[in-house]
């Protein structure tokens, strides 16, 4: 079953590509998703009890590259390294509207000076379409386990 | 030598805060006593997040484990949430519904108004063991609080000789508590929670803190959501203890004031400017209230987006700000779409908030390795009276001089 034609060693190299431009090139971040999108960074806690609140949002890529400018330019924060891992890609279902994947990630942050420590690990339920010949992000959602953010959450999962 | 020099002596004490009281821990239990169990009205919850008999929440007040639980008349009951038998913090769940509480461990299981109700092996086994013969569960109940609502906001108070909770704001904080409580039916939009690695106090300073809103907020400076320049006032009560910050929403134009702020962009655009789409819907031309109610509650009201953070200290080094998003249960998605999209202002990842985290923490790194030191606290002068401008330090200065009659500073 593959109807959006999208295979499993394309879905592979997506993630790898999100989770480097994550890590080592935000500004190609918000072009991994489609022009209209959903990004939304969730408490389980939220997730569990259905209630709309994200902790971090986004609804085009307009607002995607927001973030990226704010991070760049606007908001005080001390510096630091973030490392994405995407692991456990789940084809949940598959059909002319795009591919739902379920995955797991852990998100380690390292401060300048500072020792490594887990920032965040959790499930991601996105949705993949291919846009122009290329694989992009309609929806993702990362629902994180631990409710209680350590400091400031200040780069997207 | 004058053993005190006399040009500092002439400045009121509260104009200095000791950077020791960042750290303390001598402090940090005197705060615990009389600050978050002492005779003032703490936020617990929202109303409407335990609306039916047996539906309880656990919360923490300073940083002791409470629980809140509605009744079967309809009343609430606030207990503390450790066993009096040996302290077992009993009840593990943020939220739910319960019929009573059994503590794990020995299973001594009390009701919903914390009365003890039940002791496995009370009479002992065939002869062997049990409680004493005087034993009297009516003296092993749960300690109680003193619980009171307004405007569908939950507040206790560990010292029952507190006053009423209309005296303890005061008629102006209250004017500006009900602004927002205005007795429609709340919603809860969700939660965010946060750790923070600094003196809980900070966080109070921060929202009593017009003078850095201007100043450090790239976000609310180049948007105009909150500037020096626009109309403003700090208000308080009459000892200090609460504190509103007020503005209106100006425009993204430079003038001699904006030249002064680093922060102000100019020629910065929103990619997404769906972001900022508010609209009015309080009475009046103000469009952002922050209110500091002593001791753990600060209501956020910037342009739509609406919540309560309750600030749960975790030490002299650390606390956490638990946030509830609201609205009302008759917004249209219109409005409710909008809230949550200027919640990306807010919270852990708020384009403003991530600021001041951040700064709490290099405040904390600053001040710790210098306990000898002093903040210094003398922006608009030396007074603690309200002020119908921006560029002061009143409302910290209000605090830190009710904050020293109460610990005996």
């Amino acid at each position: 079953m593959m109807l959006a034609g999208i295979s499993r060693d394309e879905l592979e190299t997506l993630y790898a590509a999100y989770a480097d431009a994550a890590d080592n090139d935000l500004e190609r971040w918000p072009m991994l998703f489609t022009d209209h999108c959903l990004y939304r960074v969730v408490s389980r806690e939220n997730y569990e009890l259905g209630l709309p609140l994200s902790t971090m949002s986004a609804e085009s890529r307009g607002m995607l590259l927001d973030r990226v400018v704010a991070i760049a330019r606007i908001n005080v924060h001390k510096p630091r390294a973030m490392r994405h891992l995407y692991s456990a890609l789940r084809v949940l279902d598959d059909s002319r509207d795009g591919t739902r994947v379920a995955s797991h990630f852990a998100i380690f942050e390292s401060p300048h000076g500072g020792a490594t420590s887990v920032f965040a690990a959790g499930r991601s339920f996105d949705v993949v379409v291919r846009e122009d010949g290329a694989l992009r992000f309609r929806e993702k959602v990362c629902v994180y386990d631990g409710d209680l953010v350590s400091g400031s959450l200040i780069y997207p999962f | 030598m004058a053993l005190i020099d006399p040009a500092r002596a002439a400045k009121p004490a509260y104009a200095r805060i000791p950077y020791d009281w960042y750290m303390s821990d001598e402090i940090y239990a005197r705060e615990q006593e009389r600050i978050f169990r002492g005779p003032g009205w703490a936020y617990a919850a929202l109303a409407v997040e335990l609306p039916k008999h047996g539906d309880f929440v656990t919360t923490t007040i300073g940083d002791a484990p409470i629980v809140l639980v509605r009744r079967k008349d309809g009343t609430l009951a606030a207990f503390v949430n450790s066993c009096a038998h040996r302290g077992v913090r009993f009840c593990v769940k943020d939220r739910g519904n319960a019929k009573a509480f059994q503590c794990p461990y020995h299973q001594w299981t009390y009701d919903l108004g914390g009365k003890l109700i039940g002791v496995p092996f009370r009479k002992g086994i065939e002869g062997n063991g049990g409680m004493p013969a005087d034993f009297d569960p009516a003296e092993h109940g749960l300690q109680t609080l003193a619980v009171t609502e307004r405007g569908g906001v939950i507040f206790v108070s560990f010292d029952r000789s507190v006053e009423p909770f209309e005296e303890y704001l005061g008629e102006t904080m209250l004017g500006y508590f009900d602004r927002v409580f205005n007795g429609r039916e709340l919603r809860v939009l969700g939660y965010q929670r946060q750790r923070i690695e600094s003196n809980w106090k900070l966080m109070f300073e921060n929202i009593k803190d017009p003078y850095h809103a201007s100043l450090l907020h790239v976000f609310l400076v180049t948007f105009g959501l909150f500037r020096a320049d626009q109309p403003a006032r700090v208000v308080m009560d009459a000892l200090g203890r609460h504190a509103c910050l007020v503005t209106q929403k100006g425009e993204q134009k430079i003038n001699d004031a904006t030249k002064e702020m680093a922060s102000f962009i100019a020629d910065f655009k929103l990619n997404g400017p769906e972001l900022l789409d508010p609209v009015r819907e309080f009475p009046g031309t103000t469009t952002v209230v922050m209110q500091t109610l002593w001791p753990n509650l600060i209501v956020q009201q910037q342009s739509n987006t609406l919540a309560v953070r309750q600030l749960v200290t975790r030490g002299p080094l650390a606390f956490e700000l638990h946030w509830t998003y609201f609205g009302f249960a008759d917004d249209d998605e219109a409005m409710t779409r909008r809230r949550l999209r200027q919640a990306n202002l807010m919270g852990p990842s708020g384009f403003v908030s991530i600021d001041d985290s951040e700064v709490m923490e290099l405040s904390q790194n600053g001040v710790s390795p210098y306990a000898g030191g002093a903040g210094f606290l003398e922006m608009g002068g030396t007074g603690t009276h309200d002020e119908e401008h921006m560029v002061t330090e009143a409302a910290i200065r209000g605090f830190y001089k009710h904050y020293r009659e109460v610990l005996g500073l």
